[in-house]
């Protein structure tokens, strides 16, 4: 037991595990219908929005801090989007950039909003970000007037409901790319770098030379952008801003997807990668549990289970690597 | 206490070290910093145990497992730092951890009574009603005193009691002891400060590298002889020979008139390529709060500070380390290191700029090159550059810190207490390398509690003492005595 507890990659190779083995039970008992390919492409599509916020979300956790408000801001910046793509004269793949980056704007303005209490007076990220929880929230449906927005052009079917290669929804692409950036982004560069070293030692790396300020605006900027994509990803989907969309489970499924992740909300440790296998795992639970038709109650109590054995054996493993 | 020995990691703290104190005295405990006074303290209250030696109270043999153990045998510990809640009063600090119920209930009139009496039996002026927050240090001490008193304490220990006290409130605490005193309880007092010996103190114990050198009474104890007794040895003779200062060498470091409130106050200096100066003096003298001022840790109220002569405005370390300082600072573990990041990644952190390629990403083999080369070069021991630093020894630290900072082509090194907490063998090579920086027209500030480390390793030593410069000393006419006289304040 001690021994496996050392392993580093315990955290993410065990949960894999875990998933693997569950994959074969349920395929058998929903005989074989788990592991088609159009189960997991669905399964792919499902957790593409929760798991963009999760990757925005993971850089903030890293330094130790907490985005309560991503909710909020998929829905406000949604509508934002869906008012000037309606607002503007042409059409095309020129409106769906635009309007993308009119969507990317507002999140990062929310995250900056968002940053400037934790820097400039060194407030809780829980009580900032909660509060623009509420302020985006209300926006969401003064901007909205209280009812979707449908959108008037048609530029943005390809986005939301599209194929490539004829099988594979447009929405998973856009997961993968941003997945495979922020994994280039973390792991990489100087600014990756410095958000492990704040989060780990802020002090440490104030006193090496870290803008440590410059640095955790960033990731609740990188935070409010993520929160944008997915704005946009669900605007273009449903063809129409609509205020309340984000507002439900997506902000705890997204920190569920992070902390499963092997991300430790202490800061100083996580990945992307982990981020991504974290919600996939809990997109394939809920799934499997669906095909075996687990009753829904119950299912979050699976959920919630499996959410505190992974911190849980977290916990245990720092303890045994503290022995050691 | 009777042949306590104590050992930690790699240190001896204490050797059969006897004490005796009775009742109605004051036995007053000096010694340098780490001669191991606070970890003989600790041990009576219950903080940690003595790995050999007997206590007995009363005459009676006891077992002081924890700090309650302690208190329940009347032993009262009183810390340097107050175990005082701000939010609460000074009535419930007073009784705080030991409140009088009724049923479930607190009951407020017998804690108000308990408290009012420890503080009316020792004519103290403490208003029992105040939030502690809004308390003088004075009164925070009397409220720790009292605290100790209404737990019927006997044997009361006091840390460094005067150290933030102003004089009216020192006279006041000494009156406090004297009635302690006639009433029958023994006192340890530890205390820095010679002048208020003579004072306060009965019976005076020196205590030095963890051993008792002498007890004598305090009237046949002169200053001068506490002194010697404290500093004792000769020098030790692993420091390396220092190479003089060129003549011509030019000012490298110059600060004038650095103030920041309340540690540093009026402080001017200068250090030259291949020069060492060694600031001295107490903990809490002001002597790291001056070389954080200079490496932008703290933001001074005043001053200016000039590298090779031209003005540096320092707002925040990256300005210092831009002008080419580097700051090793005294707690790496909290200030010096990313314990969770690996060898490499601490190594690089200061100066990662040097490894980003054109396209924005780092060069993960340069970079572990530069690891590798730096962590070789500096002997440090770990099974590969991707070693968590956390998992290292604290010399093996002590140099991937000095590893970050040689990384880059810094002019100033400031040093607080390099050699803390660290084996003899890494303490030579650090010794070493601080030699090798001035062979390269380095300037070297360094800080340190070891008196024999500062002597041994400056060119020139300042003494520290309330946030100002109170003596200099080239290395040729410093002493000990000299040194621990100033710092002090004694008459030397």
């Amino acid at each position: 037991m001690t021994a496996v507890l050392k392993n580093p990659w315990i955290r993410t190779t065990s949960l894999v595990v875990f998933a693997l083995i569950l994959i074969i039970i349920v395929n058998s008992m929903a005989h074989g219908r788990f592991l088609s390919a159009s189960n997991l492409i669905q399964v792919l599509q499902q957790i593409t929005y929760s798991c963009i916020l999760a990757v925005g979300q993971t850089f903030v956790i890293i330094t130790a801090g907490i985005d309560l408000s991503i909710g909020s801001l998929v829905a406000v910046t949604g509508v934002v989007m869906a008012r000037v793509a309606n607002a503007l004269p042409f059409g095309g793949p020129l409106l769906v950039i635009v309007t993308l980056l009119a969507g990317m704007i507002v999140g990062a303005i929310a995250g900056w909003v968002n940053a400037i209490p934790v820097v400039k007076l060194n407030l809780p990220p829980f009580i900032t970000t909660f509060a623009m929880l509420e302020i985006a929230f209300g926006l969401a449906y003064i901007i909205s007037g209280g009812s979707p927005i449908p959108l008037q052009s048609s530029a943005f079917n390809g986005v939301g409901t599209g194929m490539i290669f004829g099988k594979i929804p447009t929405p998973i692409l856009w997961m993968v790319v941003v997945v495979a950036i922020a994994t280039v982004v973390l792991m990489r560069t100087r600014f990756g770098r410095y958000v492990f070293a704040l989060g780990g030692n802020e002090e440490a790396a104030r006193l090496a030379g870290v803008n440590v300020a410059r640095v955790k605006t960033a990731v609740y900027v990188i935070s409010g952008v993520c929160a944008a994509i997915v704005g946009f990803l669900y605007m273009a989907r449903f063809s129409s801003g609509s205020p309340d969309t984000g507002t439900h489970d997506e902000l705890l499924e997204a920190i569920a997807a992070v902390v499963v992740g092997g991300t430790s909300l202490m800061g100083g440790q996580g990945s992307i990668y982990g981020t991504f296998f974290g919600a996939l795992l809990i997109g394939l639970l809920y799934n499997a549990m669906n095909l075996i038709h687990v009753d829904s109650y119950l299912q979050r109590v699976v959920l919630g289970v499996v959410i505190l054995l992974a911190v849980v054996l977290d916990e245990l493993r720092k303890r045994y690597l503290a022995q050691a | 206490m009777r042949g306590i020995g104590k050992s930690f990691p790699g240190v001896r703290a204490l050797s059969d070290v006897t004490l005796t104190l009775h009742s109605g005295e004051v036995l007053a405990l000096v010694g340098e910093n780490g001669a191991g006074k606070s970890t003989l303290m600790k041990i009576l209250a219950g903080a940690q145990r003595a790995d050999t030696g007997t206590i007995a109270i009363d005459g009676k043999v006891v077992d002081i497992a924890t700090p309650h153990d302690a208190e329940a045998l009347g032993v009262g510990m009183i810390y340097q730092e107050f175990n005082i809640v701000p939010q609460l009063t000074a009535m419930q600090n007073i009784n705080l951890g030991n409140e009088p119920t009724r049923g479930v209930l607190l009951d407020e009139k017998a804690a108000r009574e308990r408290a009012r009496k420890v503080v009316e039996d020792l004519g103290m002026d403490l208003p029992l009603d105040t939030p502690a927050s809004q308390l003088s240090v004075g009164a925070l001490q009397l409220i720790e005193i009292a605290k100790a008193l209404s737990r019927h304490a006997r044997i009361i220990v006091m840390d460094e009691p005067t150290a933030a006290l102003t004089e009216r409130e020192i006279d006041a605490l000494f009156a406090i002891i004297a009635r302690l005193k006639a009433a029958g309880a023994g006192i340890i007092y530890i205390s820095h400060r010679m002048e208020e010996l003579p004072r306060i103190a009965d019976r005076v114990t020196v205590l030095r590298d963890g051993s008792v050198i002498e007890t004598r009474a305090q009237t046949e104890f002169p200053q001068n002889e506490i002194i010697r007794a404290m500093v004792g040895r000769p020098l030790d003779a692993h420091f390396p020979d220092l190479p003089p200062v060129a003549e011509q060498a030019a000012v490298v470091l110059d600060v004038t008139h650095f103030m920041r409130d309340p540690g540093v106050r009026d402080v001017s200096f200068s250090v030259r390529a291949g020069e060492i100066v060694g600031l001295a003096g107490l903990v809490g003298a002001g002597r790291t709060e001056i070389v954080r001022c200079i490496a932008g840790a703290d933001v001074p109220d005043a001053g200016i500070l000039k590298v090779d002569g031209s003005v540096v405005r320092v707002k925040n370390p990256r300005d210092s380390i831009k002008a080419g300082i580097a700051f090793i600072t005294e707690d790496r573990k909290r200030q010096g290191l990313v314990l969770g990041m690996s060898v490499r990644e601490n190594i690089t952190l200061a100066h990662l700029a040097q490894f980003v390629k054109r396209d924005g990403l780092i060069d993960e083999k340069r970079e572990r090159a530069a690891a590798i080369k730096m962590s070789d070069e500096l002997r440090v021991r770990t099974p590969s550059p991707e070693q968590l630093v956390r998992n290292l020894s604290g010399g093996n630290q002590q140099k991937v810190v000095l590893a970050k900072w040689l990384l880059g082509q810094a002019r100033v090194f400031l040093f607080d207490e390099p050699t803390r907490g660290i084996d003899v063998g890494a303490k030579a090579e650090i010794y070493a390398l601080m030699l090798e920086l001035i062979k390269n027209g380095a300037a070297i500030v360094m800080v340190s509690s070891e008196l024999p480390e500062v002597l041994g390793m400056s060119h020139r030593i300042l003494v520290i003492r309330g946030g100002k410069i109170v003596q200099e000393l080239d290395r040729a006419v410093a002493t000990p005595d000299k040194v621990i006289a100033a710092a002090t304040g004694a008459a030397a």
